[in-house]
């Protein structure tokens, strides 16, 4: 057995039933030593549960979870090796913030010298000696969360386990912490499961990330592949925002280059040349998968910088500036499509412009099964 | 082992006695608990329930009597004056405490000075015994040394307040003296209901253009409804269970006048040695109870699962 | 200008002088019914220092001329009950030693099984909560003849420990009922982060759950303590005599009035039946309203 067979956590076809009830259908997930993992999607996909299941706070209703090569369906959470940082921080509100931290080794009987050292280390990773005195109450939202983060890092574990740690923070300090557990994942290179809704927090953060969806994974992969090639409709509408646009198309053939044809605003069509081949056995209706920041203003220089691009032209509803890029929702047929645009180039209101779409990005979906093509 | 254990290749940890020890645990330390509640409300009440139907008089006694205690009960004038009472004094009681607590509430709800001191006041009369407000109350009433004593020294010389000197109204007696002693406990919900109001809505209201009355009777009261169906329970239990209240107060007099269901179970079975029919006459306070909670939990479990299906 | 400005006095005026009655009549209701709750309490004080003989000629209710003690001495220890002349001293300790124990026990029980039945929830866990909230709603008049079946084949009729038992069976539904919808309120994943940190079931209790108790463990302390010292009923059931707790004894005291009342010495008695209910009550009064709307009431 070599070295890279040899993941630090395993998931095999694990369910879960309250009751009648399926939350988890058939999960199947592996994570390499020192690998960041994300569990994204809506609230009630079941994301949670599987954490709190690789955690033993939730029992197993079918399945296996391994840790390293041990299997603990079975096995108390405190005897699995993991540390976990709660969503709500879970910060014992009568103890001081050392007593927080050292809580976990006191129950495990680790000597005093010890505990104090651990401490001492911990605190200065996370820059939080002044305040180890304290109680979380008096406290603000980021220190806790370091806190909470110095409480997990200091159990030195096989796994550690996040459950939105950041969706309680104002989105500023959001995004520097995101950046902190960036750098600190980087600096203790331990395997990582972290649960969020936030697409953005998974795109940045993981090395791969799960994308799940009423109780099963819709895609495991990394993170820019989920981007550019999402499996499905769900995992294409929920990665990325404003949201992937989807046009209802039919497949064809123009002038002997595979093409699909849109409906126009003006209630004719339109004709947009492929990038690639139609695959195989696909339908004749498909679903036009494109990503706002693919639908430009057609110039001829666009046509001579990109490979394929597919002119089309639409009338522009409504301009949203938010300083960095402007968003147009655009008019195409009797769906509205959103353009991300560059201020320089931005529509205005009213104007009818000739966008161009970049063919090579775009995704084709099968409108029944809802999979990429 | 569980059955898809059986396809692990990896050697499955056994659970060791500690874990399995520890996940009874819980349920070890509820037992003692759970047992003697069990007893208390189901075995206790089934044997109530049988004596009911037994011949018991003096002693207990398990021969089959069907509703014979039941009939007797209700052919007795003391027990249907009791039964009266209780409801008379139960819907004043409860009607009178609300109505006073929800004025004080609101009164102190004014942002009045000395907020502490006048809960302090009204609410201490919970702290004391019935036997305690009871007794105190009855030297209150006695004409001879009490309040018409008082009035009448001071030269209102025909001035007449004897209510438990008189069968007609001994039992109003009862009720103030138990709307004093606890209208006060009604005013504290009502309070911590008031303040529990989101103040923006107020804010609104009064943006709104909205009275102090109308905010009341429109905004605020309607929010705080749950409550005073809370306040109205308790209140009732009280009630129905009242015994220490009338045994101190006009221990049942004047004659039979104030006689009420929990006097007379306790008077049944240890005065007068008919074990049977006082059991029959608990039970029917039971039943009075039930009347009363049966609709209520089920409303409480309807509201409950309301909630949890908007959430 | 001048003009608008006299009219915006005018409405000044009338504004303040609405808003003077308003408080007014608040205050003025505030006070006639604060001397309704307060003229029995001040009755019974002033009498208890008054002489019999200053009551009977200046009435009941009347301000003091004397001021002695005797009334309380003689209501503690010498004053006769149904032939017994010890005054109220033995009932009074009776009725300690029977409310302390069964207030404590009850307690922390109900935090327990309120522990329990909010965070270590099982199947059927919901039910059971059920089953013992029913004991909260049982009237005592139905549990009277099996109690005292009960007490007889354990040979704690008239005695302290009898009672004991009796109240914190019946406690128990009340004190469950209140912790169980307090810890609901704390959060599930602080118990969690504790099961993960290595923490077992009283590990957790006693080092997160307690610490976070005080609010409601003062509610449930009070709460038992004034409900089981001014109990009665069972009081006079299963206990007679010297046995009795100090609510029976005052009943037993107030009847016996054999020729004229003697208000003062019963005065005293009633005082000393209140004393302990009512200084818990008014140093912990205030918390325990503020919990009882926090949790326990829901």
């Amino acid at each position: 057995m070599t070295s890279q067979s040899l993941s630090a956590l395993t998931i095999r076809n694990l369910y879960k039933s309250y009751g009648a009830v399926d939350v988890l259908k058939g999960i199947n997930l592996e994570a390499q030593p020192g690998e960041f993992i994300a569990l994204v999607g809506p609230s009630g996909c079941g994301k949670s549960t599987l954490l709190a299941m690789i955690a033993g706070l939730e029992s197993v209703t079918s399945g296996e979870i391994l840790i390293g090569n041990r299997l603990v369906n079975s096995v108390p959470p405190k005897d699995r090796d993991i540390a976990m940082v709660f969503q709500s921080y879970a910060l014992y509100p009568t103890m001081t913030v050392r007593q927080n931290i050292t809580f976990g080794m006191e129950s495990r009987g680790v000597p005093k010298a010890d505990q104090a050292e651990a401490v001492k280390h911990v605190a200065a990773l996370l820059q939080i000696e002044v305040l180890l005195g304290r109680k979380p109450g008096q406290l603000s939202g980021g220190q806790r969360q370091r806190v909470a983060m110095g409480r997990a890092l200091v159990r030195d574990p096989k796994l550690f386990l996040f459950d939105e740690p950041l969706s309680n923070l104002d989105a500023k300090l959001r995004v520097d912490m995101r950046t902190e557990i960036k750098k600190l994942h980087n600096r203790v290179g331990k395997t990582t499961v972290y649960v969020t809704h936030d697409q953005v927090e998974a795109m940045t953060l993981a090395s791969r990330i799960a994308v799940m969806h009423q109780g099963s994974v819709q895609q495991f992969d990394a993170a820019q592949m989920i981007y550019s090639r999402p499996a499905n409709m769900f995992v294409a509408g929920f990665m990325g925002s404003p949201a992937m646009n989807f046009i209802p198309a039919e497949l064809g053939d123009g002038a002997g280059r595979p093409c699909v044809t849109v409906r126009t605003v003006d209630g004719g069509t339109a004709a947009l040349e492929l990038a690639q081949p139609v695959p195989a056995g696909a339908p004749r209706n498909v679903v036009l998968g494109v990503r706002p920041e693919h639908i430009y203003r057609f110039s001829d220089d666009l046509k001579h910088r990109k490979r394929a691009i597919a002119a089309v032209k639409a009338p522009v509803e409504l301009v949203e500036p938010t300083g960095a890029e402007t968003l147009a929702v655009l008019r195409f047929g009797d769906l509205e499509v959103t353009g991300r645009f560059d201020p320089d180039s931005a529509p205005r209101t009213g104007e009818t412009m000739t966008l161009g779409i970049d063919m090579a990005r775009a995704c084709l979906f099968d409108p029944t099964t809802q999979s990429l093509l | 082992m569980s059955i898809h254990d059986l396809s692990v290749p990896i050697a499955v940890p056994a659970r060791s006695w500690r874990d399995r020890l520890g996940s009874i645990v819980p349920i070890l330390v509820l037992a003692p608990s759970l047992a003697a509640s069990f007893v208390y409300v189901f075995v206790f009440t089934g044997w109530t329930l049988y004596l009911s139907l037994s011949d018991s008089t003096l002693l207990p006694s398990y021969g089959f009597a069907g509703l014979d205690n039941y009939v007797s009960l209700w052919s007795n004038r003391r027990w249907n004056i009791a039964y009266t009472n209780l409801f008379l004094f139960s819907g004043f009681y409860i009607v009178g405490s609300m109505a006073v607590g929800l004025l004080l509430a609101i009164l102190i709800d004014q942002r009045v000075r000395g907020e502490a001191v006048w809960r302090t006041i009204f609410l201490y009369p919970l702290a004391v015994s019935f036997i305690v407000t009871g007794t105190v109350w009855s030297w209150l009433y006695n004409p001879v040394d009490g309040i018409q004593a008082l009035v009448r020294g001071l030269g209102w010389s025909d001035f007449s307040f004897a209510l438990t000197s008189d069968r007609n109204h001994a039992i109003y007696a009862v009720i103030i003296t138990g709307v004093w002693q606890s209208s006060g406990f009604a005013m504290a919900l009502f309070l911590a209901g008031l303040r529990s109001v989101d103040p923006d809505l107020v804010k609104a209201a009064q943006i709104d253009g909205a009275s102090v009355v109308r905010t009341y009777r429109k905004v605020i009261l309607p929010t705080i409804a749950p409550i005073f169906l809370a306040v109205a329970v308790i209140q009732i239990q009280f009630a129905i269970k009242t015994f220490d209240l009338v045994a101190a107060l006009t221990r049942g007099g004047p004659g039979i006048s104030t006689t009420f269901p929990a006097i007379y179970v306790y008077d049944l079975m240890f005065q007068r040695g008919e074990i049977g029919e006082g059991a029959a006459a608990a039970v029917m306070m039971l039943a009075a109870l039930a009347v009363v909670l049966v609709p209520y939990s089920l409303w409480v479990v309807w509201r409950r699962r309301a909630e949890a299906g908007n959430g | 200008m001048a003009e608008r400005a006299a009219a915006i006095d005018l409405e000044a005026a009338a504004a303040s002088r609405r808003h003077f009655w308003s408080r007014f009549a608040i205050y003025g209701l505030l006070t006639v019914f604060a001397a309704v709750y307060l003229i029995p309490l001040f009755v019974v004080v002033f009498n208890s220092f008054r002489e019999q003989a200053e009551i009977a000629r200046d009435g009941l209710i009347s301000l003091p001329r004397t001021f002695r003690l005797e009334a309380w001495a003689q209501a503690w220890s010498t004053y006769c009950i149904a032939g017994t002349c010890q005054g109220m001293q033995r009932n009074f300790l009776n009725s300690l030693w029977m409310t302390i124990p069964a207030t404590i026990i009850s307690t922390l029980l109900g935090a327990v099984n309120g522990y329990v039945l909010s965070k270590w929830r099982f199947k059927g866990s919901e039910v059971l909560f059920t089953l013992m909230l029913l004991g909260v709603f049982m009237p005592g008049q139905i549990a009277l003849m099996p109690w005292a079946f009960v007490l007889g084949k354990l040979g704690l009729t008239n005695s302290t420990y009898g009672l004991i038992l009796v109240h914190v069976v019946q406690g128990i539904s009340f004190t469950t009922l209140f912790c169980r919808n307090y810890y609901v309120g704390i959060p599930d994943d602080l118990i969690k982060a504790a099961r993960i940190d290595g923490a077992g079931f009283w590990r957790i209790f006693w080092k997160i759950i307690m610490p976070l108790s005080p609010p409601i463990l003062i509610v449930t302390v009070i709460w038992q303590f004034t409900g089981i010292w001014n109990e009665y009923l069972f009081g006079v059931v299963f206990t007679s005599g010297q046995a009795q707790p100090i609510t029976a004894a005052l009943v037993a005291l107030t009847a016996s009035g054999t020729t004229a009342r003697s208000y003062d010495v019963m005065s005293a008695a009633v005082l000393i039946g209140a004393l302990p209910p009512l200084l818990i009550y008014l140093f912990g009064g205030k918390y325990f309203v503020r919990g009882l709307t926090q949790g326990a009431i829901k």
